[in-house]
């Protein structure tokens, strides 16, 4: 775990007049898996969405596989067929099937050809386990369902980091579960992952680091044991004594 | 009033055969005495007053109707009656003066359409003149359809039609792999094709300036192109209003906003009359092409807001999936954003398109002669005078055709591309 993936250096983001992220230092290695928790509105989305440029940072350096996000289209849209994201509401393209969401990115993006597209496609549903939904239109699955396809989708190009932007908490309780082992699968297969999540149990299970964000700063960042052994600021302790 | 008639008592569903049976015969009184009024003269109700007398037909029916109106009566029928068109007293007056209105508008209409109308003869005296006299619309029926188009030639026009309709109909039925090919052959291969057959002058056929196209192939010609054009002009200008460059956008809007604030009887007064003095010298371009310009950017404003619309129905999310997804912005609007935006909005596109069907005729004031200004003309031939009526009559069943059924196709459309969010 040396190679450096994602660095974040004195990354600061305004909407408006107010600032979201306060000079984020971040480093991410290769294959490690960070949470990301933190009270709602503390900057952990933006954070995650910094990553792949769907939200501009307006100070500071993000450099992603070696590569720095800057107006360049071409970086960016390079860097965000090797970022994949798993977004709260899914986010399915509803107009086509569950395999056809799946390849629409690897055959238009990438140029494979369209078989090879769908046998990788089919591999990554079966290994979330909805193989048998693969025909289906989105608005036919159940949320658990449609998020696991979502991460067959992320999972289709094939990407060295994958993102997760709170994937469990559009969820019915019964639900989480299955959307969470597809995502402990995932960890377990070497994924370089960043995780917003409330869902402190897959904290624990798989994280090699869990971050504190509130009001745009890392309050704190430690590795999991000892973030919930015993966590730093009275902040923290505040919003572990909540949670758990 | 109401209280008066009770007088056997509310109606209910103890003596249902009897309010039945009176309520019928009031109704069937009223319509009896509307009919022998209307159509006989006979005025049953002559003993009464004048001022009473007028309304006598409305007031037996609504009596009528007063006393089949028995809740619950058991009788589904009687039932589903009441409760669609004899709910209470306003609905009843409501259903008889509709009645009414039909009673005495329908049969005269129909006998003016068909029963004493006029279909077989070559000139005007062989009409009658109590019905309509459609062989004005038969002797003139190839002006309408080919304008001033030569005789000789009009199996040009023929064969381009005949052509189209052959490709629709076996595209229609065609495998999906071939029917891509036959798509994009009639989008942009088969309309230039046309045009070349119809207009002539190579390969040894005659040359037939556009000044003597017309009738309702031009009302096609011209639908057809402008519809062509405008919905990719369209695309691109909603895109652009949305766009991030202030160059593009400010100017999509400037665009879009001129264009729907000009009428468009001006614009093509504009295209006719001023464009060619703003054309370098020497350089010349057809009316014809002039006029398809002007409509096709006039109706591509209106495009533009429609499919603006259904880009903002979109939820922020989509944009977001495609972008994560490396794609470039083409590819997420062309794969993502405009496949979903085009389905939300395609009763505002057949609205569009159906309104630019219907403004064709207004390319009349630059001198081209469509259906309606064919059918203008032919009104005005000394040796058919006064038959505007039947003209307007055919041209109103014409367009009413066309549009009707690509109202039709649009809700096919609307049906096939349903999906579940």
């Amino acid at each position: 775990m040396s190679d450096k993936i994602i660095e974040m250096i004195d990354v600061n983001k305004w909407f408006g007049d107010f600032q979201v992220l306060k000079d984020i230092n971040l480093t991410v290695s290769s294959k490690q898996k960070i949470v990301v928790c933190g009270p709602s509105g503390s900057g952990k989305s933006t954070l995650i969405r910094c990553i792949n440029r769907l939200e501009e940072h307006q100070k500071g350096k993000i450099v992603v596989d070696g590569i720095e996000l800057s107006e360049n289209t071409k970086n960016i849209e390079q860097i965000r067929a090797e970022v994949g994201m798993v977004f709260q509401q899914f986010n399915l393209f509803p107009h086509l099937s569950i395999v056809d969401n799946c390849t629409l990115a690897p055959i238009w993006v990438k140029k494979i050809p369209k078989k090879l597209a769908e046998e990788s496609a089919l591999k990554q549903l079966e290994k979330v386990q909805i193989l048998d939904q693969a025909r289906k239109f989105p608005g036919q699955l159940s949320g658990g369902q449609q998020q696991r396809a979502a991460i067959a989708r992320a999972l289709c190009m094939e990407p060295k980091i994958m993102l997760f932007d709170e994937p469990t908490s559009a969820l019915d309780p019964e639900m989480i579960k299955e959307v969470l082992d597809a995502m402990v699968d995932l960890a377990k297969g070497g994924m370089t992952m960043i995780v917003v999540t409330h869902e402190m149990g897959f904290a624990k299970e798989v994280a090699d680091e869990v971050i504190f964000m509130d009001e745009g700063l890392i309050v704190e960042k430690a590795n999991t044991k000892e973030f919930f052994a015993n966590p730093k600021s009275d902040r923290t302790k505040l919003f572990l004594s909540q949670i758990l | 009033m109401i209280k008066s008639l009770n007088f056997l008592g509310k109606p209910s569903r103890d003596k249902l055969n009897l309010f039945i049976s009176i309520g019928a015969f009031f109704f069937a009184l009223g319509i009896v005495d509307l009919i022998l009024n209307s159509f006989f003269e006979i005025n049953i109700t002559s003993i009464l007053p004048r001022w009473l007398n007028y309304f006598t037909p409305l007031i037996f029916s609504f009596i009528g109707l007063h006393y089949i109106r028995i809740e619950f009566s058991g009788n589904r029928k009687l039932d589903s009656l009441n409760k669609n068109i004899n709910s209470n007293w306003f609905n009843a007056t409501l259903t008889m003066l509709i009645i009414f209105v039909l009673i005495q508008n329908v049969p005269p209409l129909l006998n003016w359409l068909f029963f004493d109308a006029d279909f077989i003869g070559t000139s005007k005296e062989e009409c009658s003149r109590e019905g309509a006299c459609w062989i004005f619309i038969n002797v003139w029926l190839k002006r309408f359809v080919y304008g001033l188009y030569p005789n000789s030639e009009i199996w040009r026009i023929n064969l381009s039609f005949l052509m189209l309709i052959a490709l629709v109909i076996f595209g229609f039925f065609a495998s999906i792999k071939i029917k891509k090919y036959i798509i994009i052959f009639l989008l942009f291969i088969f309309p230039f094709i046309a045009i070349n057959l119809i207009s002539g002058g190579n390969f040894g056929l005659l040359w037939v300036e556009t000044a003597a196209w017309g009738g309702l192939s031009l009302t096609f010609i011209i639908s057809i192109f402008a519809l062509l054009f405008c919905f990719p002009v369209g695309m691109f200008l909603a895109l652009g209003r949305r766009s991030s460059a202030p160059v593009i956008r400010y100017s999509s809007i400037g665009f879009i906003e001129f264009w729907r604030g000009v009428p468009l009887i001006t614009v093509l007064f504009m295209a006719s009359v001023m464009m060619p003095m703003f054309l370098p010298d020497g350089t010349y371009m057809d009316k014809l092409v002039r006029v398809i310009i002007a409509i096709t950017l006039f109706e591509a404003a209106y495009m533009a807001e429609v499919i603006r619309g259904g880009l903002q129905a979109l939820p922020k999310g989509q944009y977001d999936a495609g972008k994560s997804l490396g794609m470039g912005y083409w590819r997420m609007h062309l794969l993502v954003i405009l496949p979903q935006a085009l389905k939300l909005v395609i009763p505002g596109i057949a609205n569009t398109f159906l309104a630019l069907v219907k403004d064709t005729p207004l390319i009349l004031v630059v001198g081209l002669l469509e259906l309606v200004g064919m059918i203008d003309m032919a009104k005005t031939n000394p040796d058919w005078l006064g038959f505007a009526t039947e003209g307007y009559v055919f041209a109103g069943v014409v367009f009413w055709f066309i549009c009707f059924n690509m109202s039709r196709y649009s809700q096919r459309l609307e049906r096939r591309y349903k999906t579940e969010r």
